[in-house]
């Protein structure tokens, strides 16, 4: 009886153990995979020019991925750039002013935001956004805009990352102790007075790290930006033009590489790219939220 | 003094003005998407498979695409609950707590969450490669597995936290052995664990990144593992890009059939999150 009991036990703690290491490797080998199968194209064009220049002509053996590096960092600075001011202004009107009951409301909008899946995003996109810029944005600035655009893909991107950021700037708000709201209340700031000096310069870290993984998660966002984007190589000249941003190189052209082995190579470094840029932001920024966990739970 | 309390106000007002907006927004999607799908939503679309000239705007539905995003779902979240389930159970009742391992597999499986569907789309698609599959529903089970896997990991490690070492305690004073005491605290996850569930079927459904190249699209209803198989959000893709009007339609109301189920998911993922945090011990 003891015997099967302590067996069973044995044989479940080496499942678990097993499951956890698999799952843990799953990273690795996503990493070294991607990694061995850029290597040729990286050997053969180097990795400098690879990602410098901006000829692709993947039938001619150029590939440049600067253009769709540019395109990539427009969309997603555009995006920060709206989504982070409301995201801020949000969650600390959520954390400090509401009250419980707007709290557990608006927590419901952003499960449901962040819920919806991207190519819902990329539909309403293609039927709000790219219409209003193309027909009252775009006209004011330049000639002419389809509206699949850098400004469409950062409008779309913007709110699919703002609940992301919300959802964590709210547990870093929470996390500052109410001792330190109250000793500031106490010397006589006005409550905006307490957010601005002490929540938000305490909060600085979290901050940063939120805008961080925002930035990998808009870098990887394929589908809704690959619907409003306009998928055009060339270099955006502003930001009504088209773009086309590395995960939508990816997507389009999976189907036609595989008879050209070169033409792999390119993409699956395109993959590893967003893949070790997206790692190391995540390192980063998970590691500054952990750090403030174990800061104010002590 | 006054200027105080001006920037007090301003601010507020930008404060509520942005919640606003973010609110309106989301208002703003669910009615373009309804505005948009319910004119062309019929009986036809959900129940029957596309005919002959289906991508001309004649008669069909997207029944292929909604069964294959089904079975996709099914075998993806029954693979990741086999192993997410013990890799919680591990890090949170076999390891110490403290333990460098447990801290060091967290951080992985939060990287892991951050990591976008279309690197998992290609990686599945080289392990596909590599073992000579070809798009098929076992190709994008794989995919959505690794997908959804690190999302229920980080889904239910959030409630097995809160799990009171009282309990561990009591089970083991009773002399049962730590396989016995999972067993004891699995009951008392299972609110969390459906919760997870929930969670990773709306992730998984949704996305279309993964499954782009692991699972194909066809016309038809896969029938064994290694068929290609369509799924929903490629079926309002492909017909949104079709310069058909008809077709262009069918996207929107295949648009609303795949919001109606992801809200019909996140609301009951909700409901049985609020359900465990009223029983808590």
């Amino acid at each position: 009886m003891l015997k099967s009991r302590l067996l069973k036990d044995r044989i479940a703690r080496h499942y678990m153990l097993t499951a956890t290491v698999m799952a843990i490797f799953v990273l690795f080998l996503i990493g070294g995979g991607l990694f061995l199968k850029s290597l040729p194209i990286m050997q053969e064009k180097g990795l400098w020019t690879l990602l410098t220049t901006s000829n692709w002509r993947p039938f001619k053996g150029d590939f440049g991925f600067a253009s769709y590096i540019l395109s990539t960092l427009y969309v997603t600075g555009i995006a920060i750039f709206i989504a982070l001011p409301l995201s801020l202004l949000t969650s600390i009107y959520i954390i400090e002013y509401a009250s419980p009951k707007i709290l557990r409301a608006f927590s419901s909008v952003v499960d449901l935001l962040a819920g919806i899946p991207p190519v819902i995003y990329g539909v309403w996109g293609t039927l709000t956004i790219v219409p209003f810029i193309s027909k009252s944005i775009a006209p004011h600035f330049v000639e002419f805009s389809t509206g699949y655009s850098v400004l469409a893909a950062g409008v779309v991107l913007a709110i699919m990352i703002i609940p992301l950021i919300i959802s964590i700037l709210m547990e870093v708000f929470a996390a500052v102790p109410i001792e330190m709201r109250e000793a500031s209340m106490s010397l006589g700031a006005t409550k905006w007075q307490t957010v601005k000096k002490v929540v938000i310069r305490k909060s600085i870290p979290g901050i940063v790290a939120a805008t961080v993984l925002a930035i990998s998660r808009a870098f990887g966002e394929t589908l809704a930006v690959l619907m409003v984007c306009g998928n055009f190589t060339d270099l955006p000249k502003s930001i009504f033009d088209a773009c086309y941003p590395l995960p939508a190189l990816i997507a389009n052209n999976y189907g036609e590489m595989m008879s050209v082995p070169q033409y792999e190579s390119a993409l699956m470094f395109a993959a590893f790219l967003l893949f070790f840029i997206i790692v190391v932001f995540n390192v980063i920024s998970r590691l500054v939220l952990i750090q403030i966990d174990k800061r104010y739970q002590l | 003094m006054n200027i105080k309390k001006l920037e007090e106000k301003i601010f507020k007002g930008l404060m509520i003005g942005s919640s606003m907006l973010i609110f309106g927004v989301l208002l703003y999607i669910l009615y373009i998407i309804i505005k948009k799908g319910l004119p062309s939503l019929s009986w036809e679309m959900i129940s029957q498979i596309p005919s002959g000239g289906f991508y001309l705007g004649k008669e069909g539905g997207i029944l292929n695409a909604i069964m294959g995003s089904l079975y996709l779902i099914f075998f993806s979240v029954v693979i990741s609950l086999m192993i997410s389930v013990p890799v919680v159970m591990y890090l949170n009742f076999t390891l110490r707590k403290k333990s460098r391992f447990s801290a060091f597999a967290r951080l992985t499986f939060d990287v892991l969450f951050g990591i976008p569907s279309i690197v998992y789309g290609a990686f599945g698609f080289t392990v596909m490669i590599f073992f000579g599959l070809q798009a098929s529903l076992l190709g994008g089970i794989i995919a959505v597995s690794l997908l959804i896997i690190p999302v229920m990991i980080r889904s239910i490690d959030e409630v097995a936290v809160l799990i009171p070492v009282e309990l561990i305690e009591a089970t083991k004073s009773l002399g049962a052995t730590n396989y016995e005491t999972i067993k004891v605290i699995l009951r008392q996850l299972l609110p969390g664990i459906s919760t997870a569930v929930l969670l990773s079927i709306g992730r998984g459904i949704g996305d279309g990144a993964t499954v782009l190249f692991t699972a194909g699209y066809t016309d038809s209803i896969p029938t064994s593992l290694t068929q290609p198989t369509a799924t929903l959000p490629l079926a309002i893709f492909f017909q949104l890009s079709s310069p058909i009007e008809e077709v262009q339609n069918r996207a929107y109301s295949a648009a609303l059939i795949l919001t109606v189920i992801i809200l019909i998911l996140s609301f009951s993922a909700r409901y049985f999150s609020r359900r465990f945090s009223k029983n808590k011990i």
